[in-house]
């Protein structure tokens, strides 16, 4: 009997090696622990019996394109859609003999920060199922967790990865945009969207980024990595300068206790040999969500134009004319949140507006690439708190559109700016994990590496949930 | 600030081909007022010498070569069509 609770992705490539276990025993251990833990947490929409590789099986976010393998994006509109193609980064997973687990739930088309926008029910926290695991890839970093899956593969538009990964205490990157393919990911915010690895270590981190990372001919918004994905080993900071930006730390609404950990994990660099000083990041924060709640919008309207019923999944069965057809297919097909925010969208890009909010909020994508940009010319890294704070109840935020984006305020800033953000646990605050933000130049992954890879070791954070050890 | 009438939340339903319920309608218009007024604080700034970014890489020019590669046949084209005639995807006409 294989304990997936504990073990890691390194460790299990360990195990395959050595012989000590099958590519398909390690399968069907993931598998009952799914069996076992999945009905009360629902990380998962579908999962894969046949076992195709000789690796550490994987679990992919339900947007990634899975041929033969149902991918809804969390939407009642792409049910029952299974693609006749692999996703540049399925296809990488398959390349280097990693087993499809399954797909994980997520906020319909990534839009949420809780799961809980789920067209087929939300995920729950492993921590505390009374709790979200936050969003939008919460069935990923549940799957992580719960030891449902080594590994997992999510996207990040405004925090989707980062924040969940703090939410359940696991490690989660958003890779410098343009790094990770996005060929076959089913769209929202184009110019934003990452696809990247959570994972229990930052190591296992570091060789999942390997993996999928990489100029892919398929999408030309990719880049070749300027220097090879380094797995880090050192446990110290010395000679590393760490900037403590006061708005990413002092925002309104940062709980006390998620201040606390972040703090001493700050102390505990300190000791490691990292140089830290304080610094400002002036309208980044103030006017990132702002910039952010226009851009994501704007650009997913555009993207999800394509859904109308026509040449893929859901169709309104009554009569009428086409244009009749394309507008009940898509009330009847979208949940609230993508409604929403495809009207928020084509309001901010039609006639006499276009100038006011999605022109404007460009110009002030500019501004917060070149605060970040300045900072960077002293530090080699950012730090903050992930989210501002634990996870909170089901049905807390979901009322309220506008309490539920603020979840990802930290997380926002730097996403503009196309930079890689590790998010690390650092601590336990009411007994639910907080996340530590570190955020890094553009193509700077190796040191976020190294940084993460020093404090996990110094942390000494259990991962695996209390009430499940 | 900008508020958003009842007649706009019609409009932009009808541009985003959205066969909205009445109480979408209601909900919507008060939903998107409180996000505008939220977000509408970027129209504050001064930015009239900035850029705008549209692409967070500065990438230029990204050429690939004019080679033919295999593309999906008809049948996977068609694989998920909710309805077809042939080799055509169908829809009601008008």
């Amino acid at each position: 009997m294989i304990e997936t609770l504990r073990l890691t992705a390194e460790d299990a490539a360990g195990m395959l090696e050595r012989g000590e276990v099958s590519a398909a025993e390690l399968h069907g251990a993931y598998r009952a622990a799914i069996n076992e833990r999945d009905p009360e947490l629902h990380a998962f929409l579908t999962t894969v019996d046949e076992v195709e590789g000789e690796g550490v099986p994987i679990a992919f976010k339900d947007l990634i394109s899975t041929r033969g393998v149902e991918t809804t994006a969390g939407s009642k509109i792409l049910a029952g859609y299974e693609p006749v193609f692999d996703a540049t980064v399925a296809s990488r997973c398959k390349a280097a003999g990693l087993p499809l687990l399954g797909k994980t739930n997520m906020d319909e088309f990534a839009m949420g920060s809780s799961t809980e926008n789920s067209g087929f029910g939300p995920t729950r926290n492993p921590w505390d199922p009374e709790r979200v695991p936050g969003g939008s890839s919460g069935g990923s970093t549940t799957a992580v967790a719960a030891g449902l899956a080594p590994w997992a593969l999510g996207s990040d538009t405004g925090g989707s990865i980062k924040q969940p990964a703090a939410l359940c205490g696991v490690v989660g990157l958003r890779p410098t945009y343009g790094t990770v393919s996005r060929y076959g990911i089913v769209a929202f915010a184009s110019s934003l969207d990452q696809i990247g690895p959570i994972t229990k270590t930052v190591r296992d981190c570091a060789l999942l980024y390997r993996i999928v990372s990489g100029r892919d001919p398929c999408d030309s918004t990719t880049v070749e990595l300027p220097e090879p994905v380094e797995l880090p080993g050192g446990e110290d900071l010395r000679g590393l300068k760490i900037g403590v930006p006061r708005e990413l730390n002092e925002t309104e609404g940062i709980e006390p206790g998620v201040s606390d950990r972040v703090n001493s994990a700050l102390e505990l660099a300190k000791e490691l040999g990292a140089e830290i000083e304080e610094c400002s990041l002036p309208r980044s924060v103030d006017f990132g969500l702002p910039c952010y709640y226009l851009i994501a919008p704007s650009e997913a309207s555009s993207n999800l134009a394509r859904y109308d019923g026509v040449r893929y999944g859901h169709r309104s069965a009554g009569d009428g004319d086409l244009r009749e057809l394309y507008a009940r297919t898509r009330d009847e097909g979208f949940g609230d949140e993508p409604k929403r925010r495809i009207m928020l969208g084509t309001y901010a890009l039609s006639a006499g507006y276009y100038e006011a909010f999605y022109g404007q909020a460009q110009k002030v994508r500019t501004l917060i690439k070149q605060e970040h940009d300045a900072l960077f010319e002293r530090f080699d890294l950012l730090v903050s708190p992930t989210s501002p704070t634990v996870a909170f109840r089901l049905g807390e935020r979901t009322q309220n559109p506008l309490a539920m984006y603020l979840s990802d305020v930290l997380t926002i800033p730097s996403n503009m700016a196309g930079l890689p953000g590790l998010s690390i646990p650092c601590g336990l605050s009411e007994g639910l994990p907080v996340g530590l933000q570190l955020i890094g130049p553009q193509f700077s992954e190796n040191t976020l590496f190294r940084a993460g890879h020093a404090l996990e070791k110094a942390l000494g954070f259990d991962f695996v949930p209390e009430r499940l050890r | 600030m900008v508020a958003i009438s009842r007649d706009e939340v019609l409009h932009v339903a009808q541009l985003a081909r959205l066969d909205l319920t009445e109480q979408e309608i209601e909900r919507f218009q008060e939903q998107l007022n409180a996000i505008l007024e939220a977000v509408g604080k970027v129209a504050e700034l001064d930015l009239s010498d900035v850029e705008p970014t549209a692409h967070p890489l500065d990438l230029a020019n990204v050429w690939a070569e004019d080679e033919p590669r295999p593309s999906l046949s008809v049948e996977e084209a068609l694989a998920n069509a909710p309805d077809r005639d042939g080799d055509l995807f169908r829809v009601p006409a008008g």
